[in-house]
C-alpha cells in the first residue's frame, strides 16, 4: 500500500495529517476509489487535460482554482467551511445547546443513515454521466460534464470523510460499500431510484442536473443546518459546488431551446416534425423530458408524511431550507401543513402534523425554486416571440412515492383512468421514439468554439474565457 | 478599493438576472455582506460592495462580473435592482452628461473599473492591464494562513490596548497606530492579511455598517512579541476623493477609540498577499500611505527574525511614497533601520519647492538594482496603497525588466505563476 503525503495530495482544512487513524482508513479507501473512478468514471477521459476549477481551500481565492489538469490527478480535497466556536442547535428539541462535534450515541444510526444516502448519490451521478464524454455537443460542454464529475467525485470524499472520522468500522464498511454499489444495477443498485434512472443523453443530462442536482442543493442545504457541526460545516462547502452542476442544467436546457426557438423563427414553423427534420429538438420532446426528470425528482424527498423526517428534525440532525432564515419557533409541535390525497377519485388536501410533512415542505420549497428557473427558459421563448410556454407538471404527477404513489393523474393534476393514462403516456412523458430521436443527434462535436446543431452556444465562456477556449486538450 | 472614482460617478456592480442562476454563491461569498436577493433577483448594495472582486470567481455563470458607470446620485438602488429582467443598458454620453458628469470624467471612471473587471482574467487584449500581473497565490514558503474565522455574521470583540498618532501632529491628514489584544479568542495573523472592523450603529437606510477592512501592520506573533495582539495603520479620512468635506464612518470611529475600548472584528482576510519564509528571499515592498501596513509588518517580522540569526541572505527594498514626509507614517522608526537590513527609498509628491516625485520614478532611478532583482527567481514584488498607484507601479517594473533586456511577458507571466507579485490597492 502505498503511503501519501495527505496534506499536499488532499488538499484539506481538516488536519488530516495529524490524524493516524483517519489517514489509514483513507490509504485504504483512496485506491478503491482511483479503480471505483477508473472502472466507471468518465469514459475514455484519461489522458486528456480538462481546465478544471480546483478547490484548494474554502476562502474565496482558495476554492475556484482554474488550470488545465489530467481528471485522475483532480486534488480531490476535504473542506469543511469554517466552523463558529458558539454555534447553537437552532431547531428541534435541542435547540439552545452547543452543537456536537462529535456523535451522539442515540443518534448514531440515523446520522450515518443519513451520509450514508447522501454519499451514495455522488458516485451515483458520476456513473450515470460515464458515458456523455462520448457525445459531448461541444468542447465547452464536455469540460463542464467533466467538472461536475470530479466535484460529485469531492463530495463523495466528504461524505467518507465524515463516516471514517466518526463513525468508527461501520464507518469505514459504509465508505466501502459505497464504492460497490452502482447506478443501475440489478443486484447491487444505488439507494434512491432517481439515481438508478439511465442519463441517456444530453438533454436529460441537462434535465438531470437542472432538477435533481437541485434535489441536491435543497437536500444539502437542510443538512448545513444540522446540529453535528462536521455534517453542518461540510454540507455549507458542497452547496458552493453544488451550483455550479445547477448552472450547467439551467443554461444547458436554456440553449437548447434558445436553438429549436432560433431554428422555428427561420422556418416559421412550430411542426414538431419539421423541426426534428432540421436537426433541432421540438418543444414537445423538451416537455415531456421536463415531466420526467420533475416528477422522478420530487420523489426524492420522500414519503408526504414521515416519522423519520419528524424524528430528524426534532432530535437536530436536519433543519429545513434556510431554517435560520424563518420566524417561527423552529419546534414545530403542534403545527400543521397540507399535503395532498386522493379521495373519491378527487385530489384533496388535508392537514397533518407540521413535523410529520416536513419532507413536503423540503419539496414545496424545491419546487418554487424549480418553477421560477423553468420560468426563466420562458423568458427565452417570449424574446423569441414564441407563444409557447413550459409548465412543471402537477406535484402528484407520475409518483412513485407516497400517498401519490401509484395515482394516475395527468400533468394538469386530473385524476385519469388507467385506460387515459396508458392512451396519453407518451404525450406526457419522453417515449422510446423520443429517446431515439434525442439520441439520433447525439454526436462528438469537441473542435475549439464549434456548437452541435440542437444547441446554442453559451452566452460566455467559463472563468471569463472565451467562448472557443481549449477547455480540454485531447491528449 | 473604494467603489467612488471620481466626480461623483461610480463603476456600480451589478449583476445580469438573465444569466444568474439564483444560486446563493456570491452572497455566500461576499465578505461584507454587500449582495442580497428575494425571490426574483440576486443584487448588490452600492454603497457596501468594495470592488475586492471575491465574489467574482466563484460565481458559477459569470452574471456577477457586470459594472456600469453611474452617477453616485443616480445608482441604482436595491429596490430597483430587485425588479429587473434584465440588466439597463449604459447609460450614454448624453444621460451621463444630463446628470452632470463630463466626457473626461466618464472616461476617468471608466479605466480604473476595467481593471477591476479583469482583475483575475487572463489577458485577452492589448492593453496594459496591471492587475492581470497580480498573483492569486501565495509564494511557495509562505506560512498557511487562516482566513474567515470570524465571518461577518458572527464577528468577535477585541480591546483597544494601544492608540496614537504615528504622523507628525497638526496636519490635516492623521493617521494612527491603534493596537487590539485579543485575549484568548484564536485570532491567528500573518503579515500581508488584513481584518474587519464593524463600526457600530446603522447608515442611512438603518442598516448594521458594513465591516472595512484594515491591514495588519504587525508580525504574526504579534505588535508585543508573544501577545495576542494586532496593529493597524488608519487613516482618518475627512474628505472623499473629490475633496469634499465628509467623515468617514470606521475610520473616525478607530482614531477616535480609546485604550480599553472594545471593538468588533470581522477575519482574517487574504491568504496570497503573505511574504515568503525561505531565508534567501528577497522582498521588495512598493507602498503609498497606509499601503505601509503590510510593509511594516514584514519589516518588522524580518528585523525580529534578523535579531535571532536566521536571516542573512535575504534582500529588503521599499518605495514608499506620501505627499509630504509630515504625512508619512511610521517615518522616524523607518529612519532609525540600519541600512544593511533594509534598502529604504522615499518619494514626497507635494514638498514645498520640489519636483513631484512618484514611487514609480523612484523605481525608474532604482532600475539597474529592480533588474537584478527581476531576474532573481527568489524576489517578491508587493504593491498596496491608493488605487491609482497600481497600474504606475506595474508599468515601471515593465519597463525596467525591458530595458535589461528581460522579456517582460515571460518575467510577468512567472511572477504571477509562482506568487512574486502582489497587488492590494483600494
Ligand atoms: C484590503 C484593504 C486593506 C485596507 N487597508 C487599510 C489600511 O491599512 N489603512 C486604512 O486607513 N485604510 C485601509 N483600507 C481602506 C479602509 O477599508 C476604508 O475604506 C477607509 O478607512 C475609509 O472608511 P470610512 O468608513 O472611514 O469611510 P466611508 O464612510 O466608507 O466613506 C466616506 C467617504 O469617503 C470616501 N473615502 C473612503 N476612503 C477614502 C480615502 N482613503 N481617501 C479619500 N476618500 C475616501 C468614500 O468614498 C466616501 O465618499 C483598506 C481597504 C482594503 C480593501
Ligand atoms: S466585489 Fe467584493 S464587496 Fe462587491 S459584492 Fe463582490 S465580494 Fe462583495
Ligand atoms: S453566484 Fe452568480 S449565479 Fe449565483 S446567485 Fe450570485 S450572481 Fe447569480
Amino acid at each position: 500500500m502505498s503511503t501519501i503525503n495527505y496534506s499536499e495530495k488532499i488538499p484539506n482544512n481538516v488536519n488530516l495529517g495529524e490524524d493516524r487513524t483517519l489517514q489509514r482508513a483513507l490509504e485504504g479507501w483512496q485506491p478503491n476509489f482511483i479503480n471505483w473512478w477508473d472502472d466507471v468514471g468518465p469514459e475514455g477521459s484519461t489522458n486528456h487535460d480538462v481546465y478544471l476549477r480546483t478547490a484548494v481551500s474554502v476562502d474565496p481565492q482558495g476554492w475556484a482554482q482554474f488550470g488545465h489538469v489530467k481528471m485522475r490527478d483532480y486534488r480531490w480535497g476535504i473542506f469543511l467551511n469554517p466552523g463558529d466556536a458558539n454555534r447553537e442547535v437552532h431547531f428541534g428539541d435541542h435547540k439552545g445547546e452547543k452543537v456536537w462535534q462529535d456523535v451522539p450515541g442515540e443518534h448514531r444510526a440515523n446520522l450515518r443513515r443519513i451520509i450514508v444516502t447522501q454519499g451514495d448519490t455522488e458516485p451515483a451521478s458520476v456513473e450515470q454521466q460515464r458515458h456523455l464524454g462520448l457525445t459531448a455537443p461541444s468542447m465547452y460542454d464536455l469540460r463542464n460534464l467533466f467538472q461536475i464529475n470530479v466535484e460529485e467525485g469531492r463530495h463523495l470524499w466528504a461524505m467518507v470523510y465524515l463516516l471514517q472520522k466518526h463513525f468508527g468500522r461501520d464507518g469505514r464498511e459504509e465508505a466501502d460499500a459505497l464504492l460497490q454499489r452502482t447506478s443501475g444495477d440489478a443486484n447491487n443498485p444505488r439507494i434512491l431510484g432517481a439515481f438508478n434512472e439511465k442519463t441517456p443523453d444530453w438533454l436529460a443530462f441537462f434535465m438531470f442536473t437542472y432538477f435533481t442536482d437541485r434535489d441536491g442543493k435543497f437536500q444539502l442545504a437542510a443538512l448545513a443546518e444540522s446540529a453535528f457541526d462536521p455534517l453542518a460545516r461540510t454540507t455549507k462547502f458542497m452547496l458552493t459546488e453544488e451550483a455550479h452542476h445547477m448552472f450547467v442544467g439551467e443554461s444547458g436546457v436554456s440553449r437548447v431551446i434558445a436553438r429549436t426557438a432560433q431554428v422555428m423563427n427561420e422556418l416559421k414553423t412550430d411542426d414538431a416534425q419539421k423541426i426534428r427534420a432540421a436537426g433541432c429538438i421540438d418543444l414537445g420532446t423538451i416537455q415531456r423530458y421536463l415531466n420526467f426528470h420533475y416528477s422522478v425528482t420530487i420523489d426524492l424527498f420522500g414519503a408526504d408524511q414521515s416519522s423519520n423526517a419528524a424524528i430528524f428534525y426534532s432530535s437536530g440532525l436536519k433543519g429545513r431550507y434556510e431554517e435560520g432564515k424563518r420566524d417561527d419557533d423552529h419546534v414545530l409541535k403542534g403545527q400543521t401543513y397540507k399535503v395532498l390525497e386522493v379521495r373519491d377519485g378527487q385530489l384533496v388536501e388535508k392537514d397533518v402534523p407540521m413535523l410529520n410533512a416536513l419532507n413536503e415542505v423540503l419539496r414545496d420549497d424545491f419546487i418554487k425554486d424549480s418553477v421560477s428557473g423553468v420560468g426563466r427558459w420562458n423568458k427565452v421563448l417570449e424574446k423569441a416571440g414564441i407563444p409557447t410556454r413550459l409548465v412543471v407538471p402537477h406535484k402528484a404527477f407520475n409518483r412513485q412515492i407516497g400517498a401519490l404513489a401509484g395515482i394516475k393523474m395527468s400533468p394538469e393534476g386530473r385524476v385519469v383512468s388507467e385506460v387515459e393514462w396508458a392512451a396519453k403516456r407518451d404525450e406526457w412523458l419522453p417515449s422510446s421514439e423520443d429517446f431515439a430521436f434525442v439520441a439520433s443527434l447525439m454526436g462528438r462535436v469537441i473542435e475549439p468554439g464549434k456548437f452541435a446543431g440542437w444547441i446554442a452556444p453559451p452566452v460566455m465562456g467559463i472563468n471569463r474565457q472565451p467562448v472557443d477556449f481549449e477547455y480540454v486538450r485531447f491528449g | 478599493m473604494d467603489m467612488v472614482v471620481e466626480a461623483g460617478i461610480i463603476k456600480q456592480h451589478l449583476i445580469d438576472p438573465e444569466i444568474c442562476i439564483r444560486c446563493n454563491t456570491c452572497e455566500a461569498t461576499c465578505p461584507v455582506n454587500a449582495i442580497t436577493h428575494d425571490d426574483n433577483n440576486y443584487v448588490v448594495r452600492a454603497d457596501v460592495c468594495n470592488g475586492c472582486m471575491a465574489c467574482i470567481s466563484p460565481c458559477p455563470t459569470g452574471s456577477i462580473d457586470n459594472w456600469r458607470t453611474m452617477p453616485l446620485v443616480r445608482a441604482y438602488t436595491i429596490e430597483e435592482q430587485l425588479t429587473w429582467e434584465e440588466l439597463p443598458a449604459e447609460l450614454s454620453p448624453e444621460e451621463l452628461e444630463a446628470a452632470g458628469v463630463s466626457g473626461a470624467s466618464a472616461e476617468a471612471a471608466e479605466a480604473p473599473a476595467q481593471t477591476q473587471a479583469q482583475a483575475a482574467a487572463e489577458a485577452t487584449e492589448p492593453v496594459f492591464n496591471s492587475a492581470q500581473y497580480g498573483a492569486s497565490v501565495p509564494p511557495w514558503s509562505a506560512a498557511h494562513a487562516y482566513t474567515n474565522l470570524f465571518p461577518p455574521k458572527t464577528p468577535t470583540t477585541a480591546t483597544v490596548v494601544g492608540n496614537f498618532n504615528c504622523t507628525e501632529a497638526g496636519f490635516d491628514s492623521e493617521t494612527h497606530h491603534i493596537v487590539l489584544d485579543f485575549g484568548v479568542v484564536p485570532f491567528p495573523v500573518l503579515e500581508g492579511q488584513s481584518i474587519g472592523i464593524v463600526p457600530p450603529g446603522v447608515d442611512a437606510i438603518g442598516k448594521r455598517h458594513h465591516a472595512r477592512q484594515y491591514s495588519v501592520a504587525s508580525p504574526r506573533n504579534g505588535e508585543r512579541p508573544g501577545y495576542n495582539n494586532v496593529s493597524l495603520t488608519v487613516k482618518r479620512v475627512t474628505e472623499d476623493h473629490e475633496g469634499d468635506p465628509v467623515r468617514g464612518v470606521c475610520s473616525n470611529y478607530v482614531c477616535d477609540l480609546k485604550v480599553g475600548d472594545t471593538v468588533q472584528v470581522v477575519g482574517p482576510f487574504g491568504s496570497s498577499f503573505l511574504m515568503p519564509n525561505h531565508p534567501k528571499s528577497h522582498i521588495v515592498m512598493i507602498c503609498t500611505g497606509t499601503g505601509s501596513a503590510p510593509m511594516r509588518a514584514m519589516t518588522e517580522w524580518r528585523r525580529r527574525l534578523r535579531k535571532s540569526g536566521k536571516f542573512e541572505g535575504g534582500k529588503l527594498m521599499l518605495f514608499f511614497g506620501a505627499r509630504t514626509q509630515q504625512e508619512l507614517p511610521y517615518f522616524g522608526p523607518l529612519q532609525s533601520l540600519p541600512k544593511d537590513f533594509i534598502d529604504i527609498n522615499f518619494a514626497f509628491s507635494r514638498t514645498a519647492g520640489q519636483p513631484k516625485r512618484y514611487v514609480q520614478d523612484l523605481m525608474r532611478e532604482r532600475a539597474a538594482d529592480l533588474a537584478a532583482l527581476l531576474k532573481d527567481g527568489a524576489s517578491h514584488f508587493y504593491v498596496c496603497g491608493l488605487k491609482s498607484m497600481e497600474e504606475g507601479v506595474v508599468l515601471a517594473l515593465c519597463d525596467v525588466a525591458k530595458e535589461a533586456g528581460l522579456d517582460w511577458d515571460t518575467v510577468g507571466a512567472a511572477l504571477k505563476r509562482e506568487g512574486r507579485l502582489h497587488l492590494e490597492t483600494y
